[in-house]
Parts: C-alpha cells; structure tokens; sequence
C-alpha cells in the first residue's frame, strides 16, 4: 500500500515500451504451438485482466467469471475440488465445498487482477502441482484418485505451518492459503452460512439484546 | 439530487462551499435555511444512497466474496466509489522513503464524501480538549471554550440523530436532556467486555454513533434546531419524515439507503436542496481560490471532470471544506502577487500540524462465547458500546510516560460471514482439515474479539504536507508532498494500548491472538491510517501562530473559511467528524450574522 506513484512515463519511453512488447509477443507466439496459447491456466504468472474498477454496480449479484476469465485448467481445477472437500467434506450439517461453488471462487480468486490474488497465483498454483506429484510419488495417482486416508496421509504433514517438517514447509504454507480460501469461499454461500447458525441480515422490528439463556450460559445471569 | 452544469452556473453566489462531506453538507444545510445562495462544489460524481446503496447482498453476490482490493479497500459492498488510498491519475508523494514517515491518505471522490461509509461513531470533545497545552503544556489551545460549542453539539445531535447516554463521566460531556437516542441493547460479547473491564477500573459505556434507533422527533425538533425560521422547520420537518429508524440489519458501512444513519446525501443536502437555495456542481475539482484586487476572496477555478474544461464559480463568501489535506492544497495552490505562498498563508503555517488519530489493535479468542445458541447480533451496525479514556488523574500525574488518552471500540459477534470466514485458524484449530475443522469454525464462530485503540496525537513540526515542485495530477493540478513523524507521546500510547487489550482478553478468560508487543512504534498504524486527519489551517487568536480565528475565518482573507477538520489545533481521541460538524454549523451562524451586517 505504498503511496509513492511511479514516475510519469514520457510518451517516447511508452511508445519504446509497446513497441518492445508487441515484438515479444509476436516471437512467442510464432514459437508456440497454437493449440497450447489456448490452454487456460497454462502460465502461472500472466493475468492481464481488468478489475471492477473503483465504481463498480453493487446492486447486482455476481458469479465467478462475471468481470475476468477464469484460468484454471480442467486438470487444476479437479484437484481444487479434491482438495476442498478434504478441508470441508460434507457431513450431517452442510454439503462438501465443491459442491457449493467453491472451487469457482478459488479460481475467480487465482485468475484476479489485483496485487494480493497475483500473489496468491503461483502459490496456489505450484501447491496444486506439488499435491499432485506427492500423490503419484507416494500412491501413483492424482491427489483427486486417492482414497480418503491416502489424501489424509498427505495433508497430515502439511496441515500445519509451523508444524510441518522443512521438506513440507512450501506445500505447508500453500495449504494454510487453501484452506483460508476454502473457508471463506464455503461460509459465504447460504449453505456455509447456514452451518454457522447466522440468522441475521433481516430487518427486525426491534433488537432486544441476548436472552436470559445466553447470558445465563456465559455467566452474566 | 437534482444537479446544476459548469454552463448553468449563476454569474454569483453568496457563498461557494467547496466539499460536500460533514462539513461542507452542515454549511450548506445552515447557510441555504437561512437563505443565503449557495452553490456547491463536489469533486467526484453524484451518488445517490437511495438507490446505490448493497444493503442486504450476501459477500456471495460480490466478486472475491466481498474481500478488499485497491478498487475497494474496505470490502466490495463498502460505500465508497471512486476512491482509496490512491485515486487513478490523482497521485501524491512522500517525502521520504522511510516507510515510518509515510502518510497514506484515503479520498473518496463522490457526493457526500466519506460521510457515506464512515464508522459513524459521534463523540464530543470534553473541556480539557479545547485547552490541551494550559493542561499539559504540550501543543496548542483552541480559541474557543467547550461552552462555545457545546449548544452546537447539541444541535447536531438533534439534526443528524445519534445514540447513547449520558454518563457523567470526566472530560466525556453529557449532552442536554433530550437529545439523545436510546442506545441500542449491549451484545454478549459486548456485555462480557463491559463486565471483565469493569474489573481492571475502565468504564464500558454506550457508544455513541449516528444511527436512528428511533425515527426522529420531526413534531418537536425542527423548532428546537431553527427558533424562529419557519421556513427551515417546514423543510427539517419534511426531511425527518423521510428517515426511518434502524431495522437492525446491514453493516453501516455500506451506507443506508433508509437514510437510518447519518449520511451527508440523507441528512444534510436533502433539505438544503429543498430550500430551493441550493445548486450542486458535481465532478468539479477546484483547482484554486480566485482574489480580486481588494485582497478578498472572489471565487474558485475548478475543473470539470467531465469536460476537461476549466470553469469559474464566482461568490461573495468562499468556504472550503474539502477535507484537511485537499482544502490546504487548494490554498497553497491558489498563489497571487498578495499570496507568492498561497492564499491566506502570510504565517506560512498553511499544512503544518497536520494530525491524525493513534491507532493499535489486539485480537483475542473467548472461550465463554463459543458454541452459543443462533442469535442475531447484527445489532445497529457498528459499535453498542465503548470505552472513554479513563485514566485523566494518572496521566496529569505523569506516571504513563505519554501525554493524551484513547478511547476503545471493541469488535465481536456473530457477524455476516465474509471472505476472511475461518480463516488464521491455526492458533486456535492446531492446524484441522475435514470434518474436525468444520465443528472447529463452528465453535470458534462468534468467539473471536477484537481490540482497536483510537489516541489523541500531538500536533509536531515534523508532520505536515506541503506542494511538491514537480509533480502534477491528471488534471495539471499540483499535488501534495506529505511529511510525518510520530513523537514517543504516540508510540507510547500505541505500547498502552495493546498491554490494555490483552489484559482485557485475560480477564475475559481468552486468549491473546499473537505476541503482545511493548514496542510501541511496531503496533502503531501508518499516518492517516484511521482517516482523522485534520489541521493544516490551525485556528488561533494571533495571526502569526494560526491560519485561522476562531471562526474558522482566515486571518487573511476576510471573506475566506474553511468548515471541514483543517482549522483542528489538536485531535482528541474523539473521533473528529462530530466537531467538524458542530464547528461548521457554529461558522455558518456567524457567517449568516455577518453577511446581514455586510461585514463580509
């Protein structure tokens, strides 16, 4: 959040600049099979999008997708929703996290044009790789083929940073990020929310404060 | 709101208010109901809360759940457009690297400003804030008395609708009987802290904050506030019947498009435009203060947003009220033969002692809060209670090691579930996945608190902003260099503050989120941080040590004011946006008394 702005680009220094880049894009393109500049999500770095800008309609309701593509790949985005419902599995209460939209958000929030999601990218995106080897190098099959305690045997050596061994301490600190994401991507929605007993955003008559019971239980009564 | 051009604008005005915000919106309410007309000038794009304002989308219906970006710092659904802490195209610089002596300064470029998010949280300077240096020794004395202002505090109240009780309390003034809204009922957590505090000696008493927890008396207020003007009683009666009363339900933040909180576009500009007196110029960045040759004010320059076109607004009264930092640079900007240094600045003090408020903050988790029923603790959308400093006699006495109090507002409860949701859990989950880690959100849900201390600054000849030489905005406007140092009367109070919250969390049987750090310097929030920042034009009796009178008149420029936070000579601990209020209603009185007597 640094207040300093970079200095004023000249119009000559910009002309420079676009004309260099056109010709690097041009070279790379010209290297590349076609077939692979279409692949979503095949660079973890480049997100060239637009944000919502800073007057966005805050009216309408919106969906992953809805102001920038979404990059994941087929192949990601399988192991997002394996990975999610590992954190957040269904049970009695509430549905599996994937199966709430969550695996959307992580890639609305991967593929976002904004400082802290660029950040994010290539932790989420080498994490999900780093998933995959470590699964075929223990079980020999994707992280999402694995059975429940194969994927526990995994996440059980990462679940916690300041935990996990040296070799795990990158895979450690991505699935810290992970399950934040999943969390905050899950609890949002009405399922998520409906887990955590919230019942308010209504508009009431009057607001009358805790009951006796509550007080009672927290040793105010 | 209906809205004039930069090609309808009238040959002359009254009075041009420059700003619409708490300041500029209370001048224009009281100068146009006392008819005097007023033209308006608001750098950003009209706005209309009425039909703008998220009030019950989920952080599902936003893009990123809701989270901050630089487009949106406080949130997707935050009121705030077209504005942060950077403005595309509208820089500002610093002049140093140091990341210490950073100010970052937040600008919101729409109608009403930062009224439309702002925590509304209503508080009064005691009598000690008014003459911190005869009580201290330390920074500067306002012209004016706690008794000057207090019936203007009470008319503000009674206009804008604030809630909570009068305590008795030292240096935390009362307000008259009847002006008050009932505070809303404590929350459990709010209760807990209130009793838990008690226990280490600090009062937890009702906030105050600008929310209707009733609909306002429209029968009997509007004569209280205008004896004698029928006129504005008729226009104040209408604009009361069109606010309802808090339903208990959406973060104020959002803004209110029931207009149940204090919004300069719900509660000052509507009635100022219904006295007809009032024309509003939107997407118009004034640029400089015009002077004829007599050495008086003549108008301002501005520029269209829209157009690119420059334009001049011609009054017989200029007040600004930009907020602090945008007001000074207009000044400093505004140079003439009289002025080589900028209008009004024969002191040269024009951005010097600039303020802002000490921040520091702890969370903590309560165990007692865990796995309680469903309950809706919504409440009235920002704080039920809070804590006025408390320790006057200690600190008179020397035995703190810093100058000026704080007060807290605590944060808690079962709020709508954001994009931050379970998130950091670890120090209290040991790392969960699964099903344990869905019973653990459940359990830690609701119990989680939160500590923010909001101190007193002194002001210092360190921190100030000034025009820097080379650099220009979008507009071809010069913009503002910022320097900033904390003295250790502030660092200090940071160090306190964060001992105090974890003592807090102690006794509330919790447990402390993180290290408690005694260094203060590491604790305490970046200048401009809180978005308090006043001074710049500092009010003062003698013409050479202030910008200012006590009329917020420049000494110079007879018919030149400034209503908004920059003529502050100190910042209380609380929070500004109700004395800017009460000072610039308090400024227009004396402004209407003089045009009457063609003083101006």
């Amino acid at each position: 959040m640094s207040a300093n702005d970079s200095p004023p680009e000249t119009g000559f220094s910009r002309r420079i600049e676009r004309r260099a880049a056109i010709k690097w894009m041009m070279t790379a393109a010209a290297s590349l099979p076609l077939a692979q500049l279409r692949i979503r999500g095949a660079s973890p770095t480049a997100i060239d999008a637009k944000g919502y800008g800073t007057d966005p309609d805050l009216i309408r309701s919106y969906n992953p997708g809805d102001f920038w593509p979404l990059t994941l790949t087929d192949a990601q985005r399988r192991t997002t929703a394996a990975l999610c419902d590992t954190i957040i599995p269904a049970d009695g209460k509430s549905p599996a996290a994937s199966a709430v939209g969550v695996v959307d958000f992580i890639d609305e929030w991967i593929s976002a044009p904004y400082p802290q999601q660029r950040e994010h990218r290539p932790i989420i995106l080498d994490g999900l790789g780093w998933m995959d080897r470590e699964a075929a190098s223990r079980f020999k099959k994707g992280f999402a083929d694995l059975a429940d305690n194969q994927r526990n045997a995994i996440c059980d050596d990462i679940c916690l940073e300041s935990a996990a061994k040296p070799a795990f301490a990158k895979a450690a600190a991505f699935f810290a990020l992970f399950r934040n994401l999943t969390a905050g991507g899950f609890y949002t929605t009405p399922e998520g929310t409906k887990d955590l007993n919230y019942i308010g955003n209504v508009p009431l008559a009057t607001f009358d404060g805790p009951p006796p019971e509550v007080l009672r239980q927290v040793g105010l009564a | 709101m209906p809205l004039v051009t930069a090609d309808t604008l009238k040959p002359s005005y009254d009075a041009i208010v420059v700003g619409s915000g708490a300041g500029g919106g209370q001048t224009a309410y009281t100068l146009t109901l006392e008819g005097m007309k007023v033209l308006m000038l608001e750098a950003g794009r009209n706005y209309v809360p009425e039909q703008e304002t998220a009030m019950f989308q989920t952080n599902r219906e936003a893009p990123l759940r809701g989270a901050s970006t630089p487009d949106k710092y406080f949130g997707f659904h935050d009121a705030t457009v077209d504005g942060g802490w950077q403005v595309p195209g509208e820089p500002y610089t610093q002049a140093s690297n140091d990341p210490k002596q950073e100010f970052t300064w937040w600008r919101a470029r729409m109608l009403g400003g930062r009224t439309n998010h702002w925590g509304r949280l209503s508080f009064r300077n005691g009598p000690y804030d008014f003459k911190p240096k005869s009580r201290d020794g330390l920074g500067f004395d306002w012209p004016i008395r706690y008794e000057d202002l207090a019936p203007y505090y009470d008319k503000v109240e009674m206009l804008i609708g604030v809630y909570g009780n009068n305590d008795g309390l030292e240096n935390t003034p009362d307000s008259s009987p009847g002006v008050l809204l009932p505070p809303p009922k404590p929350r459990v957590f709010e209760l807990l802290m209130q009793d838990r505090a008690k226990r280490l000696g600090i009062p937890v008493v009702a906030a105050r904050r600008a929310v209707l927890t009733q609909r306002l008396d429209y029968e009997h207020l509007p004569a209280k506030l205008h004896p004698g003007n029928l006129f504005a009683q008729r226009i104040v009666k209408e604009a009361m019947q069109g606010r309802a009363a808090c339903f208990w339900a959406t973060p104020c933040g959002r803004g209110c498009s029931i207009r149940a909180n204090y919004q300069s576009t719900t509660v000052h500009l509507p009635p100022a435009m219904a006295s007809g007196n009032l024309d509003l110029l939107t997407d118009a960045m004034v640029r400089e203060v015009t002077m004829n040759k007599h050495g008086r004010a003549s108008g301002v320059t501005f520029i269209d947003r829209k157009t690119g076109r420059e334009g001049h607004a011609a009054g017989r009264i200029v007040i600004l009220s930009a907020s602090a930092c945008e007001s000074v640079r207009i000044l400093l900007n505004s140079r003439t033969a009289q002025f080589p240094n900028g209008v009004a600045n024969s002191s040269g003090l024009v951005g010097k002692y600039l303020m802002d408020t000490v921040g520091a903050k702890l969370s903590g988790q309560i165990p007692l809060l865990e796995n309680l029923p469903p309950l809706n603790e919504d409440g009235a959308g920002g704080n039920h209670v809070y804590a006025p400093w408390w320790l006057y006699k200690e600190q008179l006495a020397g035995k703190l090691g810093f100058a000026r109090g704080y007060h807290i507002e605590y944060g808690g409860g079962r709020g709508l579930p954001s994009a931050g949701t379970g998130s950091g859990m670890e120090w209290l989950t040991g790392g969960s996945y699964g099903r344990k880690f869905k019973e653990d959100v459940r359990r830690y849900y609701g119990s989680l608190v939160s500590f923010s201390g909001r101190g007193e600054m002194i002001p210092n000849e360190k921190s100030f902003c000034e025009i820097d030489p080379d650099k220009k905005d979008k507009w071809g406007i010069p913009v503002l260099r910022f320097h900033w140092q904390w003295s250790e009367h502030e660092t200090r109070q940071a160090a306190h503050m964060v001992k105090t919250f974890a003592e807090v969390i102690r006794e509330m049987g919790g447990r402390v989120n993180g290290p408690v750090e005694t260094d203060g310097s590491k604790v305490i929030m970046p200048g401009g941080f809180i978005i308090h920042e006043v001074g710049g034009t500092i009010m003062g009796e003698d013409p050479s040590s202030s910008v200012t009178n006590q009329w917020c008149q420049t000494h110079d420029v007879k018919n030149l004011f400034l209503t908004d936070g920059a003529p502050f000579p100190s910042n209380a601990d609380k929070n500004p946006t109700q004395t800017i209020m009460a000072l610039a209603w308090r400024t227009s009185d004396h402004i209407v008394s003089e045009a009457k007597k063609q003083n101006l």
